[in-house]
């Protein structure tokens, strides 16, 4: 092939010419559709029967500030319950042992089984079982144990392991076995095995779907309201019985779940980058 | 070429005893029986599916025996006998028991989270609870040593096969055994990256150590290896000195592989 600037006088010479991208004109007008709609959206709600100055003043009220903070503890330390059972669960269904696999597929199926709000009601409600807890002769009434937050606790906690593991063991499976057997060639047992080679690789897998889960628990902890757990939601209602700005209260709740939801999303991305070392996605 | 033989009282370092192995209804090994001396080089050869990967795996127990025995070291390897009886050693025993061995794979099962240094020094550190400044310092003559001193810092997802494969080789040397297991090293990798593979293969034979070594480079056979191994349907067909068997094939399945492989 010879190096001339174009290859046969057969062809029109359009070396030179200019290459014009797609304008994607059908983007455009989606984009000015959606603004149109968005803003009759706007005005409708403007227009509408809503006090807006209400909602600002009740976005700050202690009240919800309160709430807020209780929303916030409460889907972490549910969540970091549920990712503890959780892990606990899967490393158990993985292991060769019948006995603790039994014991882990029985975890998941009673408590993925039955509605979250029935077992919130049961933990709040325990004391109708167990009068009073206690071994020995120590022991007081399950009253003054149970409160609303422990109730919360357990119960949003616990049903999440349930879910949470299923989650790492996808994650645990994503896993080369050629990367367990390497591990073993150099003297690993099982657990070091998992804790140094098989989860740090699982991490990848299990992030997104577990940053949706706690995502998922931000608006899950609401139902802790049905337990008198002084979460947002549940403060927001305690004003509104008061006042009667329903709808005004339930947008201040509404914005305060997309704030906190807005924060930990990026918090996701910066842990899914940190997790992909090696994989040319990351460093 | 490899250290002397140990002399013919002393016990071969692996013993491997009338082994048979079943998966489901193939019978992966049907009564092996082989030794391998202190030193040598064994290479095994055969078709696929012809037993040799099993066979290698059984030694270091990343699969179990269904019947016979495999002794490493003096060490009954998997059982501890109690009287008559062989009663199953824990998974921390059977641990312990691998750090004698060790193993070099055919996809190189380096752990992708860590650098190649990470990846040397994890066994000795984590395991044999080495100090840490020493295992990097070991670390850094072993990747030197198989001519990657300059990649350390590299996760393997940015070497080459078979970059990989000599960072491999260095992880298994960093736990000091006393027997090295090869299966297929050379067969995932590109045609032109195999001889830095084998090179680093045949240093380490030169430095005395003993090696089983599954493989297809019937070239790598003749030269480096002792004694060569041919495997068919689950058994040994034939054995003998590499240069031997490999030039004069007696037996007639031995002949067809070796006329399938060089044609």
């Amino acid at each position: 092939m010879s190096a001339a600037p174009h290859s046969s006088p057969a062809l029109p010479d359009i070396a030179h010419f200019t290459h014009v991208p797609d304008r994607h004109w059908g983007r455009w007008l989606a984009v000015a559709v959606i603004v149109l709609l968005l803003a009759g959206l706007a005005r409708a709600f403007a227009v509408g029967q809503i006090e807006w100055d209400f909602v600002g003043r009740f976005l700050t009220a202690p009240a919800i500030m309160t709430g807020l903070v209780n929303t916030i503890w409460m889907t972490f330390a549910a969540m970091g319950l549920g990712i503890l059972l959780g892990v606990t669960a899967a490393v158990m269904r993985m292991s060769p042992n019948p006995v603790l696999q039994g014991v882990a597929m029985g975890y998941a199926w009673l408590f993925r089984g039955t509605p979250v709000i029935l077992q919130l009601l049961l933990w709040f409600n325990i004391a109708l079982i167990f009068p009073t807890l206690g071994f020995g002769d120590w022991s007081m009434r399950t009253v003054d144990v149970m409160t609303p937050a422990l109730a919360a606790f357990l119960g949003l906690g616990i049903n999440q392991g349930a879910y949470t593991s299923e989650v790492i063991r996808a994650g645990m499976l994503s896993v080369d076995a050629g990367q367990y057997e390497a591990a073993k060639a150099i003297g690993m047992t099982r657990m070091k095995a998992l804790r140094r080679i098989v989860f740090p690789q699982a991490m990848r897998v299990v992030i997104p779907p577990l940053g949706n889960e706690f995502i998922g628990m931000v608006k899950l902890t609401s139902l802790a309201s049905v337990i008198q757990f002084a979460e947002i939601l549940h403060a927001a209602q305690n004003i509104y019985y008061a006042n009667s700005r329903v709808i005004e209260l339930l947008i201040v709740a509404a914005i305060w779940y997309l704030v906190v939801v807005s924060i930990l999303t990026p918090l996701q991305m910066l842990l899914e980058r940190r997790f992909a070392r090696g994989t040319g996605g990351g460093r | 070429m490899s250290a002397q033989p140990a002399s013919p009282v002393s016990p071969p370092l692996v013993s491997i005893v009338d082994v048979r192995k079943k998966f489901g209804d193939f019978q992966a090994l049907d009564g092996v029986s082989l030794d391998v001396r202190t030193g040598e080089v064994v290479c095994i050869i055969g078709a696929s599916g012809s037993g040799k990967t099993t066979l290698l795996r059984c030694v270091n127990q990343l699969v179990t025996i269904d019947s016979g025995a495999i002794w490493v070291d003096g060490e009954l390897t998997g059982w501890r006998i109690a009287g008559n009886r062989l009663h199953s050693l824990s998974e921390k025993e059977v641990a312990r028991q691998r750090l004698k061995t060790g193993m070099v794979f055919q996809r190189f099962n380096l752990f992708p989270h860590m650098t190649a240094l990470e990846n040397v020094i994890e066994g000795p550190v984590q395991v044999q609870g080495r100090n840490h400044a020493e295992a990097v310092r070991e670390a850094k003559a072993l990747l030197e040593r198989v001519g990657l001193a300059d990649k350390a810092g590299n996760y393997p997802a940015q070497l080459s096969g078979g970059q990989q494969q000599r960072v491999a080789i260095a992880r298994a040397l960093a736990m000091k055994p006393k027997l090295m297991l090869f299966d297929e090293p050379t067969s995932a990798l590109d045609p032109e990256l195999v001889g830095e593979v084998l090179a680093a293969m045949k240093e380490l034979a030169a430095t005395g150590m003993t090696m089983i070594v599954v493989t297809h480079e019937l070239g790598f056979a003749r030269e480096v290896g002792d004694r060569v191994v041919f495997m068919d349907r689950g058994a040994i067909v034939e054995s003998g000195p590499a240069a031997e068997v490999l030039a004069n094939p007696r037996e007639d399945r031995l002949k067809a592989f070796l006329s399938a492989v060089l044609s």
